[in-house]
């Protein structure tokens, strides 16, 4: 129950709220689309590496808004027309956590 | 001397002129990139199945892999870094040398003796012997190297993501010779030659256009265009970078992805002037030129990533609509033609259709593909 834990050290709500076929379609897309640009083992491509090493001193809430608006002027694209603030919220913890 | 005794003992008791069961020819072979498992499928394209699995290449998201002159091997560019040279008649792993930290393509030299890699991290490109992948030339540069061609005459062209610097390397002397050809714009995201290895061009990301170079001239210099597509209205988010590889030249034009939009452009090769543009499904990610036909397909990006589009490049309309299977990560056409293989990531499928009935005619189990390559590609330049 590290995780848990951990989770509920970071203070994440919105974390309950993402059914269990809903997190396995999440992984599925931070694995595969982020990966086109993150790497599938997120050590980094086009985009930054974004291993929990990497996002060691970023907070969840920053980046679970740059994921959903983009970094503007960088090839980083708003996700915000195919993911909730929640399910953003929820990639940005699980992103820190493994 | 095992083997020489058995050939020997296969000698004396096999006519030669039988044949033999264990001789494999490997023009009508390809690979499949597995991309979550580090491993490669071998099909067979005449008898459309798959006939080994090669494991053990590490990560290869975004993997692409070039065929030696003879079709016996696969050099297989890798994201962390590694390079691999595969024995499609062993159907193993002979070399493997993890070369950079993070890499996204290779080339192999007209001669087939170079092969190139382009380095992310750290950025450059690496040289090394196809026989025996030793370090042959290291050129760094100030940023990710991207669209990485090998050229007539032992040389690459490569680009520069993050400067936008345009180099040519001549690697056929004892020396290398790398010359700055001049800056394509800003953040280049992948670069392609015309089969004819005349014009190398640029997509640029940072800004709209394409740059192209005439590397039949001497000393080539930047040209510009399609600097003015798409000025009317906003740009959409870019889920997944479009790739040049395949970019199709029919019918005297360039076919191109317009970035940020989901459209098809159509450019004339001689005046460079934009002669239709082609409403698609999503943002294009392959464009890529049916052999000996009128037809381009296209696929796009997540999410609108389960459909292929069928263009006939003289209406410059979208003639066919199909929907394969989810996530058509890319497309592989049989050398003449007759067939398309599409990878479907999400069906753990690789599909393959008939492009004249555009019916499916079977499919092969494949765990995530992402890039199909036939080793008739050993025999094309700017591949
Ligand atoms: C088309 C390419 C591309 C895709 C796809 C992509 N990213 Fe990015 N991403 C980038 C680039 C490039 C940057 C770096 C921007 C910069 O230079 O500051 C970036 C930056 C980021 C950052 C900031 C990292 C930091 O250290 O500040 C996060 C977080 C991030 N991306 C998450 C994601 C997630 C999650 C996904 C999938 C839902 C995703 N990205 C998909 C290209 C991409």
């Amino acid at each position: 129950m590290r995780s848990l834990a951990a989770l509920l050290l970071l203070g994440v709500p919105a974390f309950a709220e993402i059914p269990p076929e809903r997190a396995a379609e999440l992984q599925h897309i931070v694995q595969q689309d982020c990966g086109s640009c993150h790497g599938l083992t997120r050590k980094g491509g086009l985009g930054r590496p974004l291993t929990p090493e990497a996002l060691a001193e970023a907070e969840v809430e920053g980046l679970a808004a740059i994921i959903l608006d983009g970094v503007p002027g960088t090839a980083m694209p708003p996700w915000r027309p195919l993911l909730t603030e929640a399910e953003a919220l929820w990639i940005a913890t699980h992103l820190k956590l493994e | 001397m095992k083997s020489f005794t058995l050939l020997a003992a296969l000698l004396l008791s096999t006519p030669l002129w039988a044949g033999s069961d264990d001789l494999t020819a490997t023009g009508d072979l390809g690979l499949v990139v597995e991309r979550g498992t580090g491993s490669l499928v071998l099909i067979d394209r005449s008898d459309r199945a798959a006939v080994a699995r090669i494991e053990g290449l590490g990560d290869l998201s975004h993997a692409s892999l070039t065929y030696s002159p003879d079709e016996r091997f696969a050099y297989v560019f890798g994201r962390d870094g590694g390079l691999t040279k595969v024995d499609l008649l062993e159907r193993k792993i002979v070399a493997r040398t993890v070369q950079a930290g993070n890499s996204i393509g290779g080339a192999i030299s007209d001669d087939g003796r170079l092969v190139a890699v382009s380095n992310y991290e750290p950025g450059g490109v690496k040289v090394f012997d196809a026989g025996t992948l030793d370090l042959v030339a290291d050129i760094p540069a100030a940023g990710k190297t991207i669209g990485l061609v090998d050229v007539p005459g032992r040389r690459f062209a490569w680009t520069i993501w993050d400067t936008g610097e345009v180099f040519l390397g001549d690697f056929s002397g004892a020396e290398p010779k790398v010359t700055l050809l001049g800056n394509a714009g800003k953040n280049p995201f992948d670069a392609v030659l015309t089969d004819d290895a005349h014009t190398y061009l640029i997509g640029l990301f940072g800004e709209k256009g394409v740059t192209a170079f005439d590397l039949w001239d001497a000393a080539p210099q930047p040209v510009k265009f399609l600097t003015e597509y798409g000025k009317t209205g906003e740009d959409m988010p870019v889920y997944k970078m479009p790739h040049l590889q395949g970019w199709a030249f029919t019918e005297g034009q360039y076919a191109l992805p317009a970035v940020g939009r989901h459209e098809l452009l159509w450019v004339d090769r001689d005046s460079q002037e934009t002669v239709a543009t082609t409403q698609m499904h999503g943002q294009p990610v392959f464009v890529i030129a049916q052999p000996a036909s009128p037809f381009v397909w296209v696929n796009f990006a997540t999410p609108l990533n389960d459909t292929v589009q069928v263009v006939d490049s003289r209406s410059h309309e979208v003639v066919a609509t199909l929907t394969p299977g989810k996530a058509i990560l890319h497309m592989e056409f049989a050398p003449r033609g007759a067939e398309v293989w599409l990878s479907a990531r999400d069906d753990n499928k690789v599909l393959i259709y008939d492009t004249h009935t555009r019916e499916k005619l079977g499919e092969i189990a494949a765990e995530a593909p992402s890039g199909i390559f036939f080793t008739a590609r050993a025999h094309q330049t700017g591949l």
